[in-house]
């Protein structure tokens, strides 16, 4: 089932995906970044949660073009919607596919790897100690994860837990689901 | 040939409404608000209504665009009538659209496949030029020209 989603991703990315220059592409989140730390005097703290909240406009929009485009149906475990994230959602969208991993026993809690993160491709923070203690930089994706997963009915906890770009081996992102938003469930689902 | 389009919020609040044919009555705004409020609560009990056994089981996932996006597994899918047909695509987030067309030749599941054909198309574009839209505040109604542009061309073009 695994290569399924794999294979059909592949054909959505390549067919159904409008492309954009890469660069063009990371230099805009590039210079987003920078004006908000300039904006907020490089209080990194809310500059994250600005990050955040920015992803999460982005995501409860987004959710519907990624359900639009490739077809995809509910989830039927939470394992599933990690798979679906990684293979479909990373894919579909900025063509990486971050490795699941690091499940808790509970199978509520997991990370994705990110081996490679277009985002942040040129990018060195800023030399102050602090940057590299608090700045989350490609904090964006925590929020859009969020907002994407809350419209599908998931409430889930995002957060950056390490990143290359602050010295430490590899960028991972954890994923905590906190629960089903029952209420919120259409009627006409089972 | 296809009459009319509705879409509904999460809530079943009416968002948007758009006559696709010159010739018909028109109903007033308040007509249309209590029509979608119907549909919306209809459809809420005929969900539970709907015996086990019949219930559409929820496809895997990524099928090559099959049904698999709606999420109307045991809601109301389509009204038949002598005068008219209309169809009900939910999505996952909870978002209906509604199509009122002509009555169904023949076949009632293959008109029903049809619409639902048509009804992933309108999504797709609703996905484009509504959910895109950076101005578009979510749940409201929808006031996008080009949206009501390309609903009429896909419509025409069909």
């Amino acid at each position: 089932m695994n290569k399924g989603i794999k294979a059909s991703s592949d054909d959505i990315w390549k067919n159904r995906v409008d492309k954009v220059n890469a660069e063009l592409f990371t230099l805009t989140y590039g210079s987003v970044v920078a004006q908000l730390v300039r904006d907020f005097k490089n209080d990194y703290q809310k500059v994250n949660q600005q990050l955040e909240k920015m992803g999460y406009n982005i995501g409860i929009r987004l959710v519907e073009d990624f359900l639009a485009k490739t077809g995809t149906g509910r989830c039927q475990s939470f394992k599933d919607t990690a798979e679906v994230v990684s293979k479909v959602g990373f894919k579909v969208f900025l063509n990486v596919t971050p490795q699941v991993t690091n499940w808790t026993s509970d199978g509520k809690t997991f990370s994705l790897i990110l081996d490679e993160n277009p985002l942040a491709e040129f990018v060195e923070l800023p030399d102050d100690e602090r940057a590299k203690k608090e700045l989350w930089y490609s904090n964006v994706l925590t929020g859009v994860l969020k907002g994407a997963l809350e419209m599908v009915q998931l409430e889930v906890d995002v957060n950056f837990v390490s990143d290359v770009l602050r010295g430490d081996d590899r960028t991972e992102l954890r994923l905590q689901l906190i629960r089903f938003l029952k209420d919120e469930m259409p009627a006409g689902e089972d | 040939m296809i009459q009319s389009l509705f879409i509904l919020n999460r809530s079943g609040g009416l968002i948007y409404q758009h006559d696709l044919n010159d010739g018909l009555n028109k109903l007033s705004a308040n007509e249309h608000l209590i029509l979608a409020g119907t549909i919306h609560g209809v459809f809420a009990i005929a969900s539970k209504l709907t015996p086990t056994a019949v219930k559409v089981s929820a496809q895997p996932r990524a099928q090559s665009q099959g049904s698999a996006v709606n999420g109307n597994t045991s809601g109301l899918k389509s009204i038949e009538t002598d005068k008219f047909s209309m169809y009900i695509f939910q999505t996952l987030t909870g978002v209906k659209f509604l199509l009122v067309t002509d009555p169904a030749q023949g076949d009632l599941n293959s008109g029903c496949d049809t619409a639902e054909n048509v009804l992933r198309k309108i999504y797709a574009l609703y996905a484009d030029y509504v959910m895109k839209n950076p101005f578009y505040e979510i749940d409201m109604p929808i006031r996008v020209d080009l949206f009501d542009r390309k609903i009429a061309e896909l419509v025409k073009a069909l």
